[in-house]
């Protein structure tokens, strides 16, 4: 009985040590990175490479009009939680139950408008379709491994680029956090029905930081344009000027720019390749 | 002789037909579920427009009634949350999903009678007291009259003090009605907005009932100025709409932006001189139709380019 009930507790045990510990501060690689004009920057206007939008969304992203965001009501809307991982650091931490020490949930600061997020581990179901939508919508998390796997739903409209390509609200994200030694990899998997015509992946990469602080991000919205009431900066369809600058800056094919499912696959090179 | 027939009587025979079908479908299966929203508020889900419920030390207020036949299950809910009596109830407009459950409600409460009356009142406290717009009142002619409301206002707004909290009872002119009410809890900071803002639809413009597209808009500017967020678009005043889900700044500037985009785009094909069908044809909607469009139902993506195609050019 004695052997049984040790061989419990190891067990229990070796489950808790294959869960790997996330906390603390986390800077992400920010040089020389595939991601780059997704991390600081911002994209260029019509490039919609690598993504598997559909034609609803490129229609979209062709009327969006950069001076949307000088909005008052625009100026602080934060990156929603699949987006903002690519600026900045994030600190990652726990909440433990003090008694049981049964992991309740894991919460992640974001640098970039200074958001936080909550990943639920205690196995609590999501909200019925009815609740809030939020940037950083509603997650929970559990362990495959020493990989932590979150499902997150409820997410308020957001975006897959800077550059107006939507992901919309009925977009449900999947993530993996994969940890070695110092590096840590965060996998982003999103769905949506709306937009995409297949999952959108990305990855990004962290290293932890011993002694990183992670600032204040305020933000006050100020009048830069003085625009008439209820205006929304925008392109009506056919008269985007700046679709093309980015086809013809990198001199590549302007359909090639266009994104969709099929111009993330090498045989779509061979296609562009046989129509010279 | 062939006549044609308006389109805006389509619309309200479209409408009609929906809260008919509504009203005879089997609302059995129907579940009604109440979401605490913040403050004295919850939203009550069930079918028809979403319903909004006050509680407090003086009773419950509601705002909008859903269907008659769901008034035992809504009724059920509403004492999971207060044993008080139902004191008010404000229709946000006259359709019948938003007002269907008026007489039932209103029975199961009572109102606030009594002070310098001279005349016989032993049964004016019966029935909670149904506030809302004379326009509302006036395009109920065939109702009931226990379902009319009891107390209508004119002009833009009429105030309300009611379990601790200032109500603000807002009409924006001809938006998706001509008697729209916005109502407004100041202390629990939630507005419920009835049919002028929706979640899983484009906007419904009953032009037949007076709603117009710029008057939509309209009344979306002002709720994009009544609402204050925590930070960014988010937190802070939580806004109940008409149908879909529970939402705040950010959603509702999302359906105002889709709103004026879709307005300007139908505008530019009117001044280049399209009919409706050429419009049409464009799909001015095709980048939101994956949200917000349906080719059945009560109200198509077809019927809601044609209301604003219409809506525009009534004002030229």
């Amino acid at each position: 009985m004695r052997y049984v009930l040790f061989l419990s507790i190891m067990l229990v045990c070796a489950q808790a040590f294959a869960q790997a510990n996330l906390e603390g501060v986390w800077e992400n690689l920010t040089i020389l990175h595939e991601d780059w004009p997704d991390r600081l920057f911002g994209p260029e206007l019509g490039d919609y490479t690598g993504i598997p939008l559909n034609d609803a969304a490129r229609f979209r992203a062709e009327a969006w009009d950069a001076s949307l965001i000088t909005l008052p009501e625009y100026q602080c809307r934060v990156h929603p939680s699949d987006y903002v991982p690519s600026f900045a650091a994030i600190r990652i931490w726990e909440e433990r139950d003090k008694d049981s020490q049964q992991l309740i949930a894991i919460h992640t600061h974001h640098f970039a408008w200074g958001t936080e997020r909550t990943i639920w581990m205690d196995g609590r179901p999501h909200p019925p379709d009815y609740a809030l939508h939020t940037a950083m919508g509603f997650s929970t998390g559990k362990w495959d491994g020493d990989i932590l796997t979150v499902s997150t739903t409820h997410l308020k409209e957001g975006w897959i680029r800077r550059n107006g390509v939507p992901r919309s609200d009925r977009a449900t994200v999947t993530e993996h956090f994969i940890r070695h030694a110092g590096h840590l990899i965060l996998m982003t998997v999103i769905t949506d029905p709306a937009y995409l015509t297949e999952p959108m992946v990305r990855t990004r990469d962290y290293v932890y930081q011993e002694n990183q602080q992670i600032a204040a991000y305020p933000c006050e919205p100020v009048d830069e344009v003085i625009r008439e009431k209820g205006t929304i900066p925008h392109h009506l369809p056919g008269t985007n000027p700046f679709l093309d600058e980015f086809a013809n800056a990198h001199k590549l094919p302007k359909e090639a720019t266009r994104g969709g499912a099929e111009t993330l696959y090498p045989e779509y090179e061979q296609k562009l390749s046989g129509k010279k | 002789m062939k006549r044609k027939i308006p389109g805006a009587f389509i619309i309200v025979l479209a409408l009609a037909a929906f809260a008919f079908a509504q009203q005879n479908q089997n609302l059995n299966n129907v579940e009604v579920h109440l979401l605490p929203v913040q403050g004295n508020i919850y939203m009550l889900v069930g079918a028809g427009g979403n319903m909004t419920v006050q509680v407090g030390k003086d009773g419950v207020l509601l705002v909008d009634t859903q269907f008659a036949a769901l008034s035992p299950k809504i009724l059920a809910a509403i004492r999971t949350l207060s044993t008080g009596p139902i004191r008010y109830i404000i229709d946000t407009h006259f359709h019948a999903d938003h007002t269907g459950g008026n007489e039932n409600l209103r029975k199961a409460g009572s109102t606030i009678t009594g002070g310098n009356v001279s005349f016989d009142i032993r049964d004016a406290g019966e029935g909670a007291q149904i506030i809302a717009h004379e326009n509302v009142m006036n395009r109920m002619p065939a109702t009931p009259a226990g379902a009319l409301p009891t107390s209508t206002y004119i002009g833009d707004l009429k105030k309300l003090f009611f379990n601790g909290e200032g109500i603000e009872i807002i009409h924006p002119p001809a938006a998706h009605t001509d008697g729209d009410s916005i109502v407004f809890f100041r202390r629990s900071d939630v507005i419920s907005t009835g049919d002028i803002f929706l979640t899983n639809s484009y906007p419904i413009i009953d032009l037949a009932g007076g709603g117009s597209i710029q008057g939509t808009i309209d009344a979306l500017n002002r709720l994009v100025d009544m609402i204050i967020p925590v930070y960014g678009q988010e937190g802070g005043t939580l806004v109940i709409p008409g149908h879909g889900r529970l939402s705040d700044f950010g959603d509702l500037l999302n359906f105002r932006e889709m709103t004026i985009i879709i307005r300007d785009r139908i505008q530019d094909m009117i001044k280049k001189g399209m009919t409706l069908e050429q419009v049409k044809a464009a799909r001015p909607t095709r980048d939101y139709d994956p949200l917000f469009g349906t080719n059945t139902g009560f109200w198509t993506t077809d019927m809601f380019v044609e209301a604003v195609y219409k809506s525009l050019s009534q004002k030229k």
